[in-house]
């Protein structure tokens, strides 16, 4: 019934050619609507696309930023010149592929076992607290880890490490830790949230084959493994191609504020992100900043395009786009 | 094979509890640290079981500290303005899309769709905003930038208005003469609570946590927000200590208790949306199963 009627309305509309201009003033009103988001956009998103341009710029703010001259790759050979591209691009990437696999991981076996609990009263309940570390912004972030960092108070330096007679450890100036405290801050932060999304997917099943394979004898085990897993797997492939299109974006709030923005752990802990707005901000070098922003643009776009155009030739409905 | 599963579930049953204890285990310690008595705490350090209790963190920051409560007033005023404004104009946005006879449909959801994929980075963002329009230092970069508006939002209310809002209803209504701005204010909105209620929480909590728009846009500390407020002392607990407001005897360091003062102010960052939590629950997780099936 349904496929008829569409064909038919669309036919009403498109079959007498109407102008564009008919079209617009026919639908002024909702048009109208549209029109602050589409100013909101284009200042908040197409103009810096646009403005990606002034890394092939030497800004000088006394000629305005468009009368600035133009000085070819020179930001980019700056940039490159320095050992910061190769250290933040691995940096960037790596945690990233780390927070991805456990994000994955942990939350699906989280959402795995929350699905067996028969008492739907206590699963609720350990949903809503697992969920708590989503509610917090960032800067909270920071006090959760210094209340445990903490060199003179801390709790690991003086209720862990004193009564077993080691040395306190400064940590915001030893870079070997901070790999392992930023994946735990990452992971403690957002497998709670991954596990509620892959849950729901999990609730969206449809009974009744759960009700077949009883019949057919199959045990928890099973059904987990033939029905549960194969049925949330194009979930998961969405979340993972969300999560992989980003890998050279990273988390700005975690690496500023969990390590409060500490200089001596730049070199385990400085991400393009945080190397961006230090280069504009804090060092006033808008071309390196500019360059190292489009050199993340560049990369992030192909990778989301890449990974979409594979995932679209081994199973179309995976692909995103 | 009964007793097998009653065990299984006691096991399941374990494993939560331990993981709500990693959970929870971290706030209660910046809890209790908040109400440490801050001598006690100069000797053992952050513990979970404080020897001595104190609540003149508390007493300080309430009586003594404007800046504090002047962020806080900032941070609401954002939060309410920013959620209002943010929320009509996604619904305006997301309504027209959603509608299957607009020609425009399909243009303008791309138009949405290429923000999610390409980003101009930091710095063209932040030239658009202080040098173009020069909004820096202001209420308004506060709200406006990379937060007034995004496409995520927009897809998750226009997949709830495609299904709540049947051409037929809109037919109806339009043959009974309502305008498209009657149509949407007084049925498309009414139909539509629970989504707005979804979307609106979000936006509460984006800018109740926010704090990068004042890192990089504000430079008045009276325009700080909470969060922001709260990253400047905890990397320098005297940011508070030396502000002005600040009556002349607290300012004797001395009598200021430092490290617990500072937890105190987390505390008082996070705790109404701690305690508002159980209240919204029900509509955060309604919205994120939204999302995550494909707009």
């Amino acid at each position: 019934m349904n496929p008829t009627q569409i064909s038919i309305s669309s036919k009403i509309i498109d079959v007498p050619k109407k102008s564009l201009w008919t079209l617009i003033k026919k639908y002024k009103v909702l048009l109208i609507m549209t029109l602050p988001g589409l100013i909101y956009f284009f200042f908040n998103n197409y103009l810096p696309m646009v403005g990606v341009l002034i890394a092939f710029k030497n800004i000088d703010y006394a000629k305005g930023i468009w009368a600035s001259d133009w000085v070819g790759l020179s930001n980019f050979e700056f940039l490159f010149s320095t050992e910061d591209a190769f250290i933040i691009t691995r940096n960037t990437v790596l945690y990233n592929l780390v927070f991805i696999f456990l994000n994955i991981t942990i939350a699906v076996s989280v959402a795995l076992l929350l699905n067996e609990i028969r008492r739907k009263l206590a699963s609720r309940f350990y949903q809503s607290i697992i969920l708590i570390p989503f509610l917090l912004s960032a800067v909270i972030l920071g006090y959760l880890a210094y209340s445990f960092l903490s060199i003179e108070y801390g709790f690991i330096n003086k209720l862990i490490l004193e009564p077993l007679g080691i040395n306190a450890i400064s940590w915001y100036s030893e870079p070997k830790y901070w790999p392992f405290i930023l994946v735990i801050v990452n992971t403690w932060k957002s497998v709670g949230y991954y596990s509620v999304i892959y849950l729901a997917a999990i609730m969206g099943i449809n009974s009744e084959y759960y009700e077949a394979a009883k019949l057919d004898g199959a045990g928890r085990w099973q059904q987990m493994k033939s029905i549960t897993i194969p049925l949330i797997t194009p979930v998961i492939m969405i979340m993972f191609l969300l999560q992989v299109g980003g890998v050279f974006y990273a988390d700005f709030g975690l690496f500023y504020q969990v390590t409060l923005n500490s200089g001596a752990i730049l070199s385990t802990t400085n991400v393009i992100d945080t190397y961006v707005y230090r280069a504009l901000l804090q060092m006033g070098n808008v071309g390196m900043a500019s360059a190292a922003g489009l050199y993340q643009s560049v990369l992030g776009f192909l990778l989301i395009y890449g990974t979409n155009y594979i995932v679209s030739k081994v199973n179309d409905e995976n692909a995103l786009f | 094979m009964k007793t097998n599963l009653f065990n299984m579930q006691w096991l399941l049953h374990l494993i939560f509890i331990m993981y709500i204890a990693v959970t929870l285990v971290p706030l209660l310690l910046v809890f209790m640290v908040s109400i440490t008595d801050e001598r006690t705490l100069t000797l053992k350090g952050y513990s979970l079981f404080p020897e001595k209790l104190s609540f003149t963190s508390y007493n300080y920051l309430f009586n003594d500290s404007f800046v504090i409560l002047n962020a806080y007033g900032v941070t609401i005023a954002v939060t309410v303005i920013g959620t209002l404004v943010g929320l009509l104009l996604t619904a305006l946005f997301a309504y027209p899309i959603s509608r299957k006879d607009f020609p425009f449909r399909k243009w303008l959801t791309l138009y949405i769709f290429i923000t999610l994929l390409f980003n101009g980075g930091l710095v063209p963002w932040y030239l658009v905003y202080t040098n173009l329009l020069g909004i820096n230092n202001s209420l308004v970069s506060l709200i406006v930038p990379g937060l007034l508006l995004n496409a995520f939002n927009i897809i998750i209310m226009r997949t709830f208005f495609t299904t709540t809002s049947p051409p037929a209803l809109i037919e109806c209504a339009q043959i009974d003469g309502a305008g498209e701005f009657r149509i949407f204010f007084q049925i498309i909105l009414r139909l539509s609570l629970p989504v707005m209620a979804t979307i609106g929480l979000f936006y509460t909590l984006a800018y109740w946590n926010s704090w990068f728009n004042s890192l990089i846009f504000i430079s008045d500390r009276e325009k700080y927000t909470l969060q922001y407020l709260l990253n400047k002392i905890l990397l320098d607990i005297n940011f508070i200590l030396n502000s002005p407001g600040n009556t002349s005897q607290s300012r004797l360091l001395s009598l200021v208790p430092t490290e617990t003062v500072r937890m105190a102010m987390a505390v008082i960052g996070t705790g109404p949306i701690i305690l508002a939590y159980p209240f919204f629950q029900k509509y955060i997780i309604q919205g994120m199963t939204i999302g995550a099936v494909k707009g």
